[in-house]
């Protein structure tokens, strides 16, 4: 005989729609209009921060750039849910989150620009740095998870990827692991529907990505990734379970990657104008602008300054990145060890020679 | 006859290799409809169709893996990966895997795929996207190790490894992608494995180079011309296993020879042709064989990647010391 031996269902949650208005009752404790000021404010600064470093890269000022252009909503929304000692491992499209964690656009611009103290931020310390090579950094946030565990601490872990990543035996294992340890981490899955010219229904025949967490045995939830008030939500009640010893949880963000892949790709080649603009209709920042303007009085003036401010903000950091100096040609070494061994310390000299007399690395620009 | 880059070239070699045998297959991300991210299966899915280019969800392990099962099964699978510092999930496959399946079942089932992955620095990309690590593949029984210098020589070698009954892990030097258009004749007939390319012949010293680093140093040698300095060019091609044949041959002949390669110096290529140099040719020697490398560092990401490639003056340089050697 054959009989049903488990059950599951997957649920998708949202608060608002496309054009910001009250899909039904709130529920008492969704994120404050403060809170979601706050986050508003971010999603405004990242997307000129995109479309700034987008035209950097341009005129030449800047490295290969993946632009976060329409899922500001999500990294903007898990992020303002965090506590400071929380930990964050981003991938490389959380250009929101890590402005959010403290990250400054200074920062970013370095690391983009291509400088490796970009990632030797300031702000969120115990924070990873960006993760390119796809999915790896999921397992990472399972051993930061482990750590904070074995000391009896109450911090949580979000790990970020996206729809693509989620075909990669990194994140299957670290999904795995974190179920049957317990770990406090969230698990948030960027679902914008493309990895690069790959669409989602490429990369798995599974209906959700949420569902992909069942066969770990964590609990997940797909949620309205262009919905700020949403994504806030699902991920503060996520983490606050983590912190209190109730494990790890996925949340599947439906978004949509609004621009090219990075600025080395032209998404023309392989999807539809169409497709894109049918996301425009979607797009998260009018959406929660509206929601304030109906519940925060949030007034011209407000948006005025508000814009003027982020603008300004970034031009100053746009100045202070193409200001900064180089790193010494010796750095290379430098943090390669805690302690150089002596057996390269002549290659460290070798560098400082070449950098004095060819400074322009003449053959190679 | 016509003018290529050597990222034509790769497209033209995948063409013919698909034209001409019906086992050829492609796989891997973003080859299909994008045409791979720097355009080397451009137009090919249009041709052949999804079944024979195909787009894979994103997991390296598992496209190595495919390959293998779909090359022992007699297809001739060319995977793609999509740069060569995503490879590593796959090295379990390929040392595990791909280079034992004939040794373990004494030829009764083999592994004739490529990996194909562009590699090396040079083209301000973000991290992980730079670095060459082609000894790691060196150090693997079984496989061979294939790189191109040109876009003639991309379209004759990856014929040849389509056409191998041997797994070869085939890794393009990105920098030259686009760099120089090359007049080769496509004529369909694959080139030799197993064998390096003298490209200019000379009388003092050995310059002994592979991939991009070939470019570097038929500069220096052009600039060693001028100083009344005759070197010989060889491009090793397979730099796993190394034809030391030709290049003892040559230094025999110029007792003297520079090794110019991309990749960090330590554990590098460069040292087992100077070992076999040491082991073979000492007494024809005139001078130490010296090495122009990469630093065993990480590639620095783009600010500073220039310092990070060997230089045409740093060849020039090693090359007269190597001649002023008392
Ligand atoms: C292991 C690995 N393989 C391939 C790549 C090249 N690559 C960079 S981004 C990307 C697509 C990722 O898609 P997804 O996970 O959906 O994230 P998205 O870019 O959409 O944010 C690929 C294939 C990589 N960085 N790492
Ligand atoms: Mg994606």
């Amino acid at each position: 005989m054959r009989t049903a031996v488990a059950q599951f269902e997957i649920e998708h949650l949202g608060f608002l729609d496309p054009a910001g208005d009250l899909l039904g009752e709130l529920p008492a404790d969704i994120g404050s209009l403060e809170q979601i000021k706050r986050g508003y404010r971010l999603m405004v600064l990242t997307r000129l921060f995109d479309t700034r470093a987008v035209n950097l890269q341009r005129t030449g000022q800047m490295g290969t750039f993946p632009s976060s252009l329409g899922q500001e909503a999500v990294t903007v929304g898990f992020s303002l849910a965090m506590q400071d000692d929380d930990r964050f491992l981003p991938s490389y499209r959380e250009h929101g989150a890590q402005l959010c964690r403290g990250v400054t656009l200074l920062e970013q611009l370095l690391y983009w620009g291509g400088d490796e103290r970009g990632s030797d931020f300031q702000g969120p310390r115990k924070d990873f740095p960006l993760s390119v090579p796809i999915a790896t950094q999921c397992l990472h946030a399972t051993g930061i998870a482990t750590a904070i565990k074995l000391r009896g601490e109450q911090q949580a872990v979000v790990v970020c990827c996206g729809d693509g990543a989620t075909s990669k035996g990194d994140f299957y294992e670290a999904i795995n692991v974190a179920g049957v340890w317990n770990l406090p981490v969230l698990f948030v899955v960027t679902n914008n529907h493309w990895a690069i010219s790959v669409p989602r229904s490429a990369q798995s025949k599974a209906e959700t990505l949420a569902q992909k967490a069942i066969a770990a045995g964590i609990d997940s939830l797909q949620v309205d990734g262009n919905d700020l008030l949403a994504m806030e939500y699902a991920s503060r009640q996520a983490l606050e379970r983590a912190r209190a010893g109730g494990g790890p949880f996925l949340i599947e963000a439906l978004t949509y990657r609004m621009g090219d892949h990075t600025t080395a790709d032209d998404a023309r080649r392989y999807r539809d104008d169409e497709e894109v603009s049918k996301y425009w209709q979607q797009d998260p920042i009018p959406r929660i602008k509206a929601y304030l303007v109906a519940h925060a009085g949030w007034s011209k003036d407000d948006e005025e300054a508000l814009q003027n401010d982020c603008k300004q903000q970034l031009e100053q950091a746009v100045k202070d990145y193409l200001a900064t100096e180089p790193q010494p040609p010796e750095a290379m070494f430098d943090y390669l060890y805690a302690n150089l061994p002596e057996a390269y310390a002549t290659q460290r000299q070798q560098v400082i020679d070449k950098a004095s007399t060819n400074p322009n690395g003449a053959d190679h620009e | 006859m016509s003018e290529q880059t050597l990222i034509e070239a790769v497209n033209l070699a995948l063409l013919h290799a698909m034209e001409q045998d019906e086992e050829v297959v492609l796989l891997g991300e973003d080859v299909g409809a994008n045409g791979g991210v720097f355009r080397a299966t451009d137009g090919l899915q249009q041709q052949f169709g999804p079944d024979r280019v195909m787009d894979t969800p994103l997991a390296e392990n598992m496209i190595a893996g495919l390959a293998i099962g779909m090359a022992a099964e007699g297809l001739k699978p060319v995977a793609e990966i999509q740069f060569m510092g995503f490879i590593y999930p796959a090295l379990d496959q390929i040392i595990s895997h791909a280079g034992r399946l004939r040794n373990r079942t004494r030829g009764r089932l083999s592994c004739p795929m490529v990996l194909r992955a562009p590699f090396g620095a040079g083209i301000h990309a973000p991290e992980h996207h730079s670095e060459s690590t082609e000894a790691l593949f060196a150090h693997m029984p079984g496989v061979r190790v294939v790189i191109p210098s040109s876009p003639g020589r991309a379209y004759g070698l990856l014929l040849a490894a389509i056409a191998d009954p041997d797994p070869v892990v085939f890794l393009e030097p990105k920098r030259i992608y686009r760099l120089v258009k090359e007049e080769f004749d496509a004529n369909r007939e694959p080139q030799p494995l197993d064998v390096c390319f003298t490209l200019r012949s000379g009388e003092d010293i050995t310059l002994v180079s592979w991939g991009a680093s070939v470019v570097e140093t038929g500069e220096a040698a052009t600039q060693l011309a001028k100083q009344g300095i005759s070197a010989e060019v060889i491009d090793v091609a397979t730099v796993s296993p190394i034809d030391m044949t030709t290049i003892l041959e040559s230094v025999a002949k110029t007792g003297r020879c520079v090794i110019i390669h991309e990749a960090a110096r330590s554990g590098g290529i460069g040292a087992d042709i100077a070992a076999g140099i040491g082991e073979h040719c000492l007494l024809d020697l005139l001078a130490p064989v010296i090495r122009v490398t990469g630093y065993d560092t990480i590639v620095p990401m783009a600010r500073m990647e220039h310092l990070y490639l060997p230089a045409v003056d740093q060849i020039v340089t090693a090359a007269i010391q190597t001649m002023e050697f008392e």
